[in-house]
This record gives structure tokens, C-alpha cells and sequence, in this order.
């Protein structure tokens, strides 16, 4: 018959409290937002508030997701609900290097399969998941506008064209 | 004005009409699903996304939404073209096909929306097989039960949270396949912000939000020779729970109700209001005083625990706001506890108080630990209005064909005023009640006070009380408490008392109540039922009933005593705000 409403707190590290100075950034960026009591007009602005919080702190745990809901005046859920939509969000942390092979409609007949296949292999990972030493992190995306090169890899800015499952070895020791 | 055409027949309509709304003015009724409207709180659910409200429109392409289109002038509407019925067929198949086909033993089973389309509808076999959205059931606090594999994702639930109530706990997660309407991070509602006022229970349409149901436990209990079983039903269950027996919306039914339970096998059959009598003395005690030092003020009142949890989270800075008058309920239980067992011989332990409430987040409140005393909780076991219908069903107790009887003493006599405790407003008026006779020492014969009375979100006036000028305010519905209480926050607006009640109407419209899918029509008939059972009772003021008088004589001393803060006081908590 109880219930445990309170006690419950964040395993994670709680980010804001732990940078000071990216919390500032980020609290910076949104002042310069404009920021009323509108909170159809606050949840315009939403994304690209989180599009900043992810690119300050690398994800959106819990504690930044609150900061950024509190700022924007709106509920956690209203947020939470928009990161979850957005596959470009994650709640989780991500690998330094973020691996994304491409798994669209042309990758996928060229044997981008195959090749995720031998990313996982390699790496012991699955899609969505981040190495222990959060160096890599493997996901699949669908189409990023290079499909004369498919199948495609892209690991954070570079891009890998016509990729094979032998060029993996290659790829990941690229990343020094 | 607008003018148009449904299957041939004209109507006119206010500019910004929906087709839904046109067509229900000449009495054609399309199905609906997602939409809500509850139009007295202007409440409404205009998602458009089931899709089984779709009407064929001349000059259109694609089949319309009624819930959600506006009317155009001459306008033409089939509501019941082969291409409209085929496409709300294949819509409700697609969504029946990834919905679980148990409704025999689905706690939703013959109040479910979606199970009545499919009887109307006329759907007898279905043609989509496909993949099944597995989640697991959050049962992990004690007044909701979310089952999201029955999901719709008609949005009803969020409306209600959200925009209706600002509690703000739900949204659409994920997408696709996988979306569904959930916490933040998928948490279960115990570890949220969650007020439990089971507003999205009555929202929903189908069986994935329900009450966690307690009537096992009440079975038990009443089965167990060694336990003394009482019971206490609260003001809005009198005049709902007949709907559950074919009596008319607003017929009172409290003497059937008391000869029900009494059939159920309860050793006492008593009565909340007693203890909404009980409230009023030690409530309007601290009111006066407050007043009378101007401290403190506004008092807010704290008989709502969902409202109180709300404050806990949403307004801690604004703690030592309310009452520390405990609800009516939880008095109830400190008294059956402690004076009602000393005067049967009775050990608390050997004591099973049962509550009927019409309300979900008393399950909640009865479970937290303020209200327990020395291991022993005041409040046993909490079953909502419609729980208790089942009981009575499973029992095959038809309470409209039975004789009435009167609650047992001595904790069964009570006043109008503790009736009033069930619609919105009536907390307050009931403590003015009282506060106006003992301000000018008179049993004062103007007591009505009409003005605090309504479904309307928000109220505010200013009352006569003992020549004095008190200004008070009401909200129903959280999302209206949180505007009264940004107000008083920003020093725009002065109270000396407000009354807030977290479900839109009060009690009447509670989350634990018979589901009125909509139909307003009914919350009206309530209302006017509370105000008549009270101006029915001769004694009217909760300082004249005559078993809370020899109470203080007998046990308590006097309002605000020592002992009466001991058993009818407490305090609140501050809470996360997510």
C-alpha cells in the first residue's frame, strides 16, 4: 500500500550541478531566446533549445532535460516527449566517435547490412548502444542524401562512401 | 452564422463550428473515439487523430474529420456514404488490430468506448493481423493502473493532464509503431509528480487507465470474523452511484446506499459527512484565528489530497498556505480509530475502516504515512463509487428496489453543510456557514450562500460574514488552482479563504466516480442533487450537529484543543516538481 513518490532521485551524474560553465552557456542561449508566458510560443522553441543542450553536454540525461523545461516554462513530459520523437536526441550517453551506417533504402540493397552486421561483430555492440570506454557509439540512420555512394558510414562529420565489411577494421582505426 | 447541408437536411451554426457539432444540433450522431468535449468546464479533445469521425464533404478529395472540421458556408456533408462507413470500419479494424481482444475480463468491460463502436459499427470479423505493443502494466502505486497495450493513443489522457489539470506528467513518447502516451522516461507514475486525482481515468476510453481496485480486500475483510468492519461513503457517492442502477442522474440515493452496505455485511454503516462536520469545526477554528490576527492568509482548504499533492509539488513555497485541518476522510479514521474504539471495546488493529469515495487519489492519501498511528493506518482500505456499484452488483444487491435505512451513530449524523462538501464550493460555504454564526454569536437564519456555488472554473467574491467583509475564491480543475495561485503568488489578487477541489465540478465529478462519457448533463443533475439533499436535512450547520457536539463534550475538548490537533491535524511535504 505505499508509495515511494519521493525518494526516488537520479542515478546520473548530475550534469548542470557538475559544469557550471555549460550550464551558463546553455542558460545564456536560451535568455537570448524570447522567452515569455506563452507556452505555445515556448514550445516553438523547444527544439533548438535542445538542439544547443545536446551540443553543450553531449546528451540529455534527466537534469538537463529539467533545466531546459524549467527555463522554457514548460512540462518535463512536453520535452521528454519531443527527445523521444527525434532519433537525433538521446538521453543516453554517446561514444566520442558516433558511428552511423546507413540503413535507407539504397545502403540497404548495396549490403549496408552486411556491413552493420560486421560494426556489431567488431565492436560488440548493438545499434543504440555506446562501448564501455565511451569511445564508439553505433547507430543506423536512414538516407543521408549520398545514395551514388552507397552503402554509407558516417562517423560524427566524415563520410564513408561505397563501404564494404572489410573496410570496418580500417574505418575504426581511423579513429585514433 | 453559417448554413449547411447534412445528409440533405440544412442546418445553421455558429461560425467556427465543428461538422460534429452541426450534425448533433439536428440529432445526427457520428462515432467518435479521440474527441472529448466536456463543455460546461470548456474542456475539449479535438485531437483528430482515431480517424472514426469521418464524413464525406462535396468538393473535397479526402474524407473530412467532423470532430475537428469547421463548417464553411453551404456546405455539403454525407455523413453515411459507403466510402465514410467502409473507411471508419477499416479505421477501427487498424486499430483493433493491435489491441488486445480480452475484453471478457478487461476491467473496462461494458464501459469501454471502443468495445461499444465496435457494436455499433457493426465490426464482426477483422481483417488485420499485425504486430502487438507489449508494455508492462504500472501497477506500482496504489490508485492508477496503466495497461498501455490498450493504448488508442487517442491523447484523451494527456488533454486531461496536461492542458485540463497542468500536472503535466503525460505526453506522446516515441513514434511510429512504438509511440505511446507516457511519463517522462517511461517512469511509473509512483516516482512522477502524478497528483492521482484519476482525471485521465475518466478521460480514457478504454481499459488502459483504471483504478487499482481494492474490492478483494474489502471481500476479505468483510469474510473475517475477527475484524470489526466499518465503512464511510463520502458526500458525491449519494448522488452518483444510482446511475449504476437505472435511477435518473441526480436522483439521491443515500438511504438505498446505506441499506446496500448494511446487506454487504458491514458491522457500521457511516457517513463522511459526519467527519466533513468534523473538518468544518477545526478548519473554521484556524480560520477565525488567522483572520482575527491577519496571518497567513488566504487558508486554502485541504480536504482535496490531490490538490494538496499538487501544492506538495507544483507550489512549495506556498506550504503554510493551507489548513492543517486533516480531509475528511482521515478524520474519520482517527476517530473510528481511537473514540469509536474505546467506546466499543474495540483494540484499532481489530478495526477495518473501508472508505467509498468518489475519488482516486484517496487511495493515495489514505496510504501515506502521516495518517497511520502506531503502525496502524486510519484509513484501511479505499474503494471508489465505482467499485462499490460492482460490489453491490457482485453481491446482487439492486439498491434501487431496496427500502431505505439511516447511517448507524454515532458516527453517521450529519448536516447539509457536510453534504456540500461534494460539489465545488461547497467546503467553503460550509465553513462560512459556520464562521458567520460564531463571528456574531447567532444562529444566524440567512446561511445560504449562493454565490460560491457553480461548475465554473473559477469564482471569486466577496461574502458578508458577522458585518465583516471576507473575500473569497473557489477553483475546480488544478489547471484553474494553479491561476488563482499564480495570482496570489504575483500579489495581484488578496483572499482570506479560498477553497480549491483538483477535479473540474468537485467531488461530484471525481475521478473514482460512474463514467459519464461526456455527458455533462449528468455532473448538472449531481450538483443540484448535493444542494438538495442539503436544504432536505433540518440541521444545516456542522456546529450544530449534535454527534460532533458530544464528541468535543466527550473525547475532544474543544476545536483546535490539544488532542483535537493530535488526531485531526497534520502537515505538509515539499515534493520534486517533475
Amino acid at each position: 500500500m505505499s508509495c515511494h513518490c519521493d525518494e526516488q532521485k537520479p542515478q546520473e551524474l548530475n550534469l548542470i550541478e557538475e559544469f557550471p560553465d555549460k550550464r551558463k552557456k546553455l542558460e545564456e542561449y536560451i535568455q537570448s531566446l524570447d522567452i515569455g508566458n506563452n507556452r505555445e510560443k515556448n514550445r516553438g522553441l523547444l527544439i533548438q533549445s535542445l538542439h544547443k543542450a545536446q551540443d553543450i553536454f553531449g546528451y540529455l540525461p534527466l537534469c538537463v532535460q529539467l533545466f531546459v523545461a524549467d527555463k522554457l516554462k514548460l512540462h518535463l513530459s512536453e520535452v521528454y516527449g519531443v527527445i523521444s520523437f527525434y532519433s537525433y536526441f538521446t538521453d543516453k550517453p554517446v561514444g566520442k566517435y558516433k558511428i552511423h551506417v546507413c540503413t535507407g533504402t539504397a545502403c540497404f540493397v548495396k549490403g549496408a547490412g552486411a556491413v552493420l552486421d560486421e560494426f556489431k561483430r567488431y565492436l560488440n555492440l548493438e545499434v543504440g548502444e555506446t562501448s564501455a570506454d565511451r569511445k564508439f557509439s553505433l547507430n543506423s540512420l536512414r538516407c543521408v542524401g549520398a545514395c551514388s555512394l552507397a552503402p554509407v558510414v558516417m562517423v560524427n562529420d566524415k563520410v564513408y562512401g561505397k563501404v564494404t565489411a572489410k573496410m570496418v577494421p580500417d574505418i575504426i582505426n581511423e579513429c585514433a | 452564422m453559417i448554413n449547411l447541408s447534412i445528409n440533405n437536411l440544412p442546418v445553421r451554426v455558429k461560425k467556427g463550428s465543428t461538422i460534429l457539432q452541426a450534425a448533433d444540433k439536428i440529432g445526427i450522431r457520428i462515432p467518435t473515439l479521440c474527441h472529448l468535449e466536456l463543455d460546461c468546464f470548456t474542456i475539449e479533445n479535438r485531437m483528430g487523430s482515431c480517424r472514426i469521425c469521418v464524413v464525406e464533404v462535396e468538393g473535397r478529395n479526402n474524407l473530412a474529420p467532423a470532430c475537428c472540421t469547421p463548417v464553411n458556408e453551404g456546405m455539403v456533408v454525407k455523413t453515411s456514404t459507403l466510402r465514410a462507413i467502409n473507411a471508419r470500419r477499416t479505421m477501427l479494424d487498424l486499430i483493433l488490430s493491435d489491441h488486445p481482444k480480452d475484453c471478457l475480463t478487461c476491467e473496462k468491460n461494458g464501459n469501454c468506448e471502443l468495445q461499444r463502436l465496435a457494436s455499433e459499427m457493426d465490426l464482426h470479423h477483422l481483417l488485420y493481423e499485425g504486430r502487438q505493443s507489449k508494455y508492462d502494466i504500472d501497477l506500482a502505486c496504489n490508485a492508477i493502473v496503466r495497461d498501455l497495450d490498450k493504448c488508442i493513443m487517442c491523447r484523451r489522457c494527456e488533454n486531461a493532464c496536461n492542458n485540463v489539470q497542468t500536472v503535466g506528467i503525460l505526453s506522446g513518447v516515441g513514434r511510429g509503431f512504438e509511440a505511446v502516451v507516457g511519463t517522462p522516461g517511461l517512469r511509473p507514475l509512483s516516482e512522477t509528480k502524478c497528483v492521482f486525482c484519476g482525471q485521465c481515468v475518466a478521460a480514457c476510453p478504454v481499459g488502459a487507465l483504471t483504478e487499482q481496485n481494492y474490492k478483494y480486500n474489502v471481500w476479505r475483510a468483510l469474510n473475517n470474523e475477527k475484524k470489526h468492519v466499518v465503512v464511510q461513503t463520502a458526500p458525491a457517492v449519494r448522488v452518483a452511484i444510482g446511475e449504476e442502477f437505472g435511477m435518473a442522474p441526480g436522483e439521491i440515493a443515500t438511504g438505498k446506499l446505506v441499506a446496500g452496505l448494511k446487506l454487504l455485511g458491514f458491522d457500521k454503516v457511516f457517513d463522511t459527512d459526519f467527519a466533513a462536520d468534523l473538518t468544518i469545526m477545526e478548519e473554521t477554528t484556524e480560520f477565525i484565528d488567522r483572520l482575527k490576527k491577519n496571518e497567513n492568509l488566504p487558508i486554502l482548504t485541504s480536504c482535496c489530497p490531490g490538490w494538496v499533492k499538487f501544492l506538495e509539488h507544483q507550489f512549495p513555497e506556498l506550504i503554510y498556505m493551507p489548513s492543517s485541518a486533516k480531509s475528511p476522510q482521515q478524520m474519520f479514521g482517527a476517530v473510528a480509530k481511537s473514540y469509536y474504539a474505546e467506546k466499543m471495546g474495540l483494540k484499532p488493529e481489530d478495526i477495518v475502516v473501508v472508505s467509498v469515495m468518489p475519488c482516486l487519489a484517496k487511495k493515495y492519501e489514505a496510504s501515506r504515512s502521516e495518517f497511520t498511528r502506531d503502525g496502524v493506518p486510519d484509513v484501511d482500505i479505499v474503494i471508489s463509487t465505482r467499485e462499490l456499484a460492482d460490489m453491490f452488483k457482485e453481491a446482487g444487491i439492486h439498491i434501487n428496489k431496496l427500502e431505505e435505512q439511516q447511517f448507524d451513530s454515532p458516527l453517521g449524523e450529519s448536516t447539509g453543510a457536510g453534504v456540500i462538501f461534494g460539489a465545488s464550493g461547497g467546503v467553503l460555504e460550509a465553513a462560512l456557514r459556520t464562521a458567520a454564526d460564531w463571528l456574531s454569536g447567532e444562529d444566524l437564519k440567512e446561511f445560504d450562500f449562493e454565490e460560491v456555488r457553480g461548475l465554473s472554473g473559477i469564482r471569486d467574491t466577496t461574502v458578508k460574514v458577522a458585518g465583516t467583509d471576507v473575500k473569497v475564491a473557489i477553483a475546480s480543475g488544478l489547471g484553474n488552482a494553479r491561476k488563482l495561485l499564480d495570482r496570489i503568488k504575483s500579489g495581484k489578487a488578496q483572499y482570506h479563504a479560498i477553497e480549491i477541489m483538483a477535479c473540474p465540478g468537485g467531488c461530484l465529478n471525481g475521478g473514482g466516480q460512474p463514467y459519464i462519457h461526456g455527458d455533462t448533463k449528468i455532473l448538472e443533475k449531481r450538483k443540484e442533487a448535493i444542494y438538495k439533499a442539503d436544504s432536505g436535512l433540518s440541521l444545516r450547520k456542522s456546529h450544530q450537529n449534535p454527534d460532533v457536539i458530544k464528541l468535543y463534550d466527550e473525547y475532544l475538548d474543544k476545536p483546535g484543543s490539544k488532542k483535537a490537533h493530535e488526531l485531526l491535524h497534520t502537515h505538509y511535504t515539499p515534493r520534486k516538481n517533475w
